[in-house]
């Protein structure tokens, strides 16, 4: 049971990076950083590591993804 | 650089580094086996202290000079944002425009949860040393919290509800405290950061000598940090305009 858990929160892992890595704008980008992060947060509470992903959710699919949006909306209005 | 350059580089890094990441790997231990001698040591550890999260107790007892150093980048990565962000010559302050109040829903919804937010942050963070989470958890989910604000209404709000300064001190001070703790430890002869407060009994809410204490700094330090780290990057989005480019 353990084994299929870690493996499909793996697998999430995974399709989360790959659709991160293939989102070619950066506003959007940031979205799918945020579910990349809440799957990465799944697959440590999967390896018992609850302290870490309570880091994870906070960090990565809150704090980075606002500023990422942030800093994208205003190099939008400040085109280099 | 052209493609070509670009691709010889990568080639000749990879050829490096891809034998060197094999062997690290084929001499990793195996996932996922019964054999753990740091967890044996550290669980140990923990024990003597009563302190019921061993993360904790690793993080603000076992190894409190790593956190230390961590805040101390935390701090340093705050004060950058704020130089590298600042306002500078040629922008001016913008007015924001009136019309960007947030709909009902997401007003009703964000005053709702906001309570709660707050509370589960301040949670984790006293409850460190017991269960899962800690300053630095709890540090964050305080200052995203306190964003709800700015859902809930206008960036007005928040900037009239949230006075920078105070989370500016607040961070610097509670990162002297930790130092501060740090070096109570060392006045009584056990060394830097040595938990030489009482341990009381296990599971306790006061329990694990200067883990909670070291926790409640963090968590300061933390909320204070994040706050005025996403005040920056909030400013440059909504306020501040280049005269460059006239209405911003």
């Amino acid at each position: 049971m353990n084994t299929i858990l870690i493996g499909a929160a793996l697998t999430l892992v995974a399709l989360g990076g790959a659709a991160v890595a293939g989102t070619a704008e950066p506003g959007r980008q940031a979205v799918t950083l945020s579910l990349f992060g809440l799957a990465l947060a799944v697959l440590f509470f999967v390896l018992q590591a609850p302290d870490v992903a309570l880091s994870q959710i906070a960090v990565g699919t809150a704090v980075v993804p606002l500023m990422v949006m942030l800093a994208v909306r205003k190099i939008d209005r400040n085109p280099p | 650089m052209s493609r070509t350059v670009r691709l010889v580089m990568f080639g000749v890094a990879a050829a490096v580094l891809a034998p060197l990441f094999g062997l690290a790997i084929a001499g990793a231990p195996p996932f996922g086996t019964a054999s753990h001698p740091y967890r044996d040591l550290a669980v140990a550890a923990a024990l003597r202290n009563a302190t019921a999260n061993v993360v904790s107790s690793i993080n603000f007892d076992q190894r409190g000079l790593d956190t230390l150093v961590e805040e101390t980048i935390l701090l340093a990565s705050v004060v950058g944002a704020t130089i590298v962000l600042r306002a500078s010559t040629g922008d001016v302050r913008r007015e924001l425009a009136g019309d960007d109040r947030a709909l009902a829903a997401v007003t009703l919804v964000s005053v709702a949860v906001l309570p709660g937010t707050l509370l589960i942050g301040l949670d984790v963070v006293v409850h460190g040393h017991l269960t899962p989470g800690g300053g630095f958890q709890g540090g964050v989910v305080l200052a995203t919290g306190l964003h709800l604000l700015y859902l809930a209404s206008r960036y007005e709000t928040l900037e009239r509800l949230r006075p920078l300064h105070w989370y500016r001190w607040s961070e610097g001070l509670s990162t002297a405290a930790f130092g501060g703790i740090g070096v109570g430890g060392l006045a009584t002869g056990a060394g830097f950061l040595a938990n030489v407060l009482p341990h009381g009994s296990f599971a306790d809410l006061l329990s694990g000598g200067t883990v909670p204490l070291l926790n409640i700094a963090v968590g300061v330090a933390v909320a204070g940090g994040v706050v005025v780290l996403l005040a920056q990057f909030l400013d440059q989005a909504l306020r501040i305009a280049s005269e460059r480019d006239g209405k911003g």
